[in-house]
């Protein structure tokens, strides 16, 4: 794989976007509701996780990007930063996400863009990803009163981070706006089958989020980042 | 974790093609498309399997440990039902 031509604002919005999910994800460990979820997430954390490494490792020190970073510097989607809620929560953030991801990552793998090589090989990680957050969306969806109420609720809340995804980044080769459709289909056919209306709020324009690619980050960031880093700042260089 | 009432599973995973599903251990799932899932996640994830069953626990008939002596104990003494009297050619790997 040639990984000296990556377009660098494209591989550190990739990264990031895989960096910042995969430590939210992370934070399930230990929380999760049963024992076979929390390795379910674990499982989509680390593949996440090996994205990020490949893909900031092209752009400079791998460890230095992910530690030694202000928030500022971090071009992931607010989407992706968003605090883990509920599971339900958690399941809407993968569900719109990963949907976003295996869209995007199947278009770069079927390319000859610099991305081709990596995204063939992430795809089917994602393909996964979209696969697990689909089934917990039919059936908390169309669950219990409570868990449907508790899905509704949360693909509402994430709604507005949404629209962010289809901006156009600088050096990623990819034509937005079909994106956009296939994803709004696919979002809207599962949401149909979960028995869930899609959620009627603005994707784009003044009230919705969407400057995390420009480095604005929502409140929760922060303190995600503090935990992430603070090991790495304390410690500079430590190995074990 | 707490508790769920969740039915338990058994999962059995073919290691390599040619082999048989072996039984890898259970876990606890709300449905068997997701029991499936739960398995690639649980058993499958250092790249042991090519194919998973999951079985819901309650369909397995077991032998009990009261019936143990009439079950197995008469075939304790009986080595002509054992083919240990062929030469087994070179090269027969899953014997």
């Amino acid at each position: 794989m040639t990984t000296t031509a990556l377009p660098t604002a494209a591989a550190l919005a990739l990264g990031d976007d895989a960096l910042v999910l995969s430590h939210r994800l992370g934070e399930w460990a230990g929380h999760a509701p049963v024992l076979e979820e929390e390795v379910a997430l674990a499982n989509i954390a680390l593949d996440l996780l090996g994205q990020a490494r490949v893909l900031l490792s092209t752009v400079g020190d791998e460890d230095e990007l992910a530690y030694l970073r202000e928030e500022r510097a971090f071009r992931n989607l607010q989407l992706v930063e968003q605090p883990n809620g509920d599971f339900a929560h958690t399941i809407a953030r993968q569900l719109y996400f990963s949907t976003y991801q295996h869209l995007l990552y199947a278009r770069l793998a079927g390319g000859d863009g610099p991305f081709a090589g990596l995204a063939a090989k992430a795809v089917k990680e994602v393909a996964y990803h979209r696969d697990h957050a689909e089934q917990w969306t039919l059936r908390l969806g169309d669950g219990t009163e409570l868990s449907h109420e508790r899905m509704r609720r949360a693909c509402d809340a994430l709604w507005r981070f949404t629209g962010e995804m289809f901006r156009p980044v600088e050096g990623l080769d990819v034509d937005s706006e079909a994106l956009e459709r296939d994803w709004l289909e696919s979002i809207g056919e599962v949401l149909r089958r979960a028995t869930l209306s899609v959620p009627e709020g603005p994707r784009s324009g003044a009230w919705t989020a969407g400057a995390g690619r420009e480095g604005l980050h929502t409140e929760p960031f922060g303190r995600m980042l503090a935990e992430m880093q603070h090991l790495h700042r304390s410690h500079p260089g430590a190995s074990w | 974790m707490t508790n769920t009432d969740w039915p338990l599973w058994e999962v059995f995973v073919r290691s390599r093609r040619g082999l048989s599903h072996t039984h890898a251990g259970s876990l606890h799932a709300p449905d068997a498309e997701l029991a499936l899932r739960n398995a690639r996640d649980l058993y499958t994830r250092r790249g042991e399997g090519v194919s998973i069953w999951v079985v819901p626990s309650s369909a397995i008939t077991a032998s009990s440990p009261d019936e143990k002596d009439p079950f197995f104990e008469p075939a304790a003494d009986k080595p002509y039902r054992h083919p240990t009297f062929y030469e087994i050619p070179d090269g027969v790997q899953h014997l």
